[in-house]
């Protein structure tokens, strides 16, 4: 079935933006992963104008993470003081990213820092995670874990104001939290993305924050900033179709809710291995595309 | 001196064209207005129409007919990808300013046989006739390119088109031909110019206008967007909060 979009102008599958929302959704609820890195890249290739897919795609996250989060909710898997944190840094992130992006679309290279960014953060983030999970679920043989390495990083302790987040049994500055949620936010505009996937990691390595809580923590923060975002771009670009995002949502919010239910009968360290190789997959599709010829030489702006 | 019986339609007008000793062209199309509405994958429009000849006689040579449908004129600036240190950026750009962004060239023999080249550039006949008005101050070679590159994209996309044998003449007299505009143009005034070609010279033209515009539900969200920027906005988060809380509402029950 076909279905006009009245801001991208154009018209496209109904079937296959519900069906893409789903499983993206679906990645949303077992990941905690805003799924925007599959959104963006796939609309975009589906022939949406790359503004509205972008912003569309952050209306979507919305959606997606609030079934998530009220799931995670209700089973105590969010730490809102945490979060909060989060999503004061995600705010400033944000308008920080807005500026750099539209400095770089004016000179023409938005793609090329797009596509060289996604592959450095997606390689790097994914590999870690590849070899942990390896290591925990016991396919790479390790020395026995080091007992002298403290449980926090080195760097988050030595930082200073520490304040105690309770559901995640921490003692930590609110400085790193806020620090992590404003690359997450300049991430959301800059890359029309959710940035669970570096959340996700980071809450664990970075933060030692216990598995129970990151997923749902971080949907709260994805939450909060995708919504910051869908404002910015409807009152700056004006980019968002709320035809497409709908659509997007009426799959989306479904898939969330399989993939929630999904998370509870899965091994975590699977869940770990499984995200670590979607996000090498993307990265590596994205390094390729550096390299290979382009579909198309030349593109066209509107001026 | 005998009177002819020319078809009816064309005994109205007869009395108006005694006079003229060159002939007419009576354009007419399918629909004036185009209205995008949510099913909207695209148009089919028929250009159709009589050409009346003086004294109502066509010729007994072959005459021929091109027409062009046209949209709204963009400034648009294209960039073009190259390799540098193995990875392929946007490198160098050229700007056209009267890019149209539509074109649709239908004739009932292949323009390059109709007429000469200088004629069909005058009246932009076939895409690579179009004036984009490049940027200026550039290398020949590169604005060539850049051109090049600009209507094979459109090409493509369905958004410039040529079809050498489009037009279907009927007894010299009634001609029609179909023009399909894909779902992604914009809105705007469209211009359907009909010519008629005789012996290398086009000698007579008519032109048509069409509005293609949003209607309905696609309209008031294309406006709203533009002009209510908060509100719509807001309501696209409401309406992500809403479904996301449904659908874990809905949920709820099969844990």
């Amino acid at each position: 079935m076909d279905i006009y979009l009245p801001i991208a102008g154009q018209s496209v599958n109904a079937a296959f933006i519900v069906v893409l929302g789903f499983v993206v959704g679906l990645l949303s609820g077992m990941f905690g992963v805003g799924g925007g890195f599959l959104t963006t890249p796939l609309l975009i290739f589906y022939g949406i104008p790359p503004t509205v897919a972008v912003a569309s795609a952050a209306t979507q996250i919305t959606g997606a993470s609030v079934s998530g989060v009220m799931v995670h909710m209700r089973r105590g898997g969010v730490d809102l003081k945490m979060g909060a944190v989060m999503i004061a840094g995600g705010f400033l992130g944000s308008f920080v990213g807005a500026a750099l992006f539209r400095l770089l679309q004016s000179s023409g290279q938005i793609d090329v820092v797009i596509g060289l960014l996604y592959v450095l953060i997606l390689g790097w983030i994914g590999s870690l995670m590849l070899l942990d999970s390896l290591k925990s679920l016991g396919y790479l043989n390790t020395s026995a874990p080091d007992p002298s390495r403290p449980r926090h990083n080195r760097w988050v302790a030595s930082l200073p104001l520490r304040w105690r987040f309770y559901s995640s049994g921490l003692y930590i500055s609110p400085v790193a939290p806020f620090a992590l949620g404003f690359v997450a936010g300049t991430l959301t505009v800059f890359l029309g993305i959710g940035g669970g996937f570096i959340l996700v990691p980071a809450m664990i390595y970075l933060l030692a924050m216990p598995a129970r809580i990151v997923i749902g923590t971080s949907l709260i923060m994805i939450l909060a900033v995708s919504a910051g975002t869908t404002m910015i771009h409807a009152i700056t670009t004006r980019a968002v179709d709320i035809v497409l995002a709908g659509l997007l949502l009426v799959g989306g919010v479904i898939g969330a809710q399989y993939g929630a239910i999904l998370t509870t009968r899965l091994k975590p360290d699977l869940l770990r291995l499984a995200l670590a190789i979607i996000i090498l997959l993307v990265g590596l599709r994205m390094f390729l595309g550096l390299f290979w010829h382009p579909d198309e030489i030349f593109s066209i702006e509107y001026l | 001196m005998t009177i002819r019986f020319a078809p009816f339609a064309l005994v109205l007008l007869a009395p108006l064209l005694i006079a003229a000793d060159k002939p007419l062209l009576v354009p007419d199309i399918s629909a004036r207005q185009v209205q995008i509405r949510y099913s909207f994958t695209g148009a089919q429009l028929l250009l159709f129409g009589a050409v009346v000849y003086p004294g109502g006689r066509p010729p007994d040579r072959q005459v021929d007919i091109a027409v062009v449908l046209r949209g709204p004129v963009q400034s648009i600036l294209v960039r073009e990808k190259q390799k540098i240190a193995g990875i392929w950026m946007n490198a160098d750009s050229d700007r056209f300013r009267s890019a149209p962004s539509y074109y649709a060239v239908a004739s009932s023999r292949p323009i390059g046989d109709l007429l000469d080249e200088r004629t069909a550039a005058i009246y932009e006949l076939g895409v690579h006739n179009l004036q984009l008005s490049p940027g200026g101050g550039e290398l020949p070679d590169k604005e060539r390119r850049f051109e090049a590159g600009l209507l094979d994209l459109r090409s493509r996309r369905g958004l410039y088109s040529e079809n050498p044998h489009g037009v279907e003449i009927n007894g010299g007299v009634l001609y029609r031909a179909t023009i399909t505009i894909p779902s992604q143009v914009p809105i705007g005034t469209y211009t359907a110019e009909t010519f008629l070609i005789d012996r290398h010279k086009i000698i007579a033209a008519a032109t048509r206008d069409i509005q293609i515009d949003k209607s309905g539900f696609e309209r008031s969200v294309a406006l709203a967007a533009r002009r209510h920027q908060l509100l719509y906005g807001l309501t696209c988060v409401a309406l992500s909060l809403g479904l996301g809380w449904a659908a874990a509402a809905a949920f709820r029950r099969r844990f």
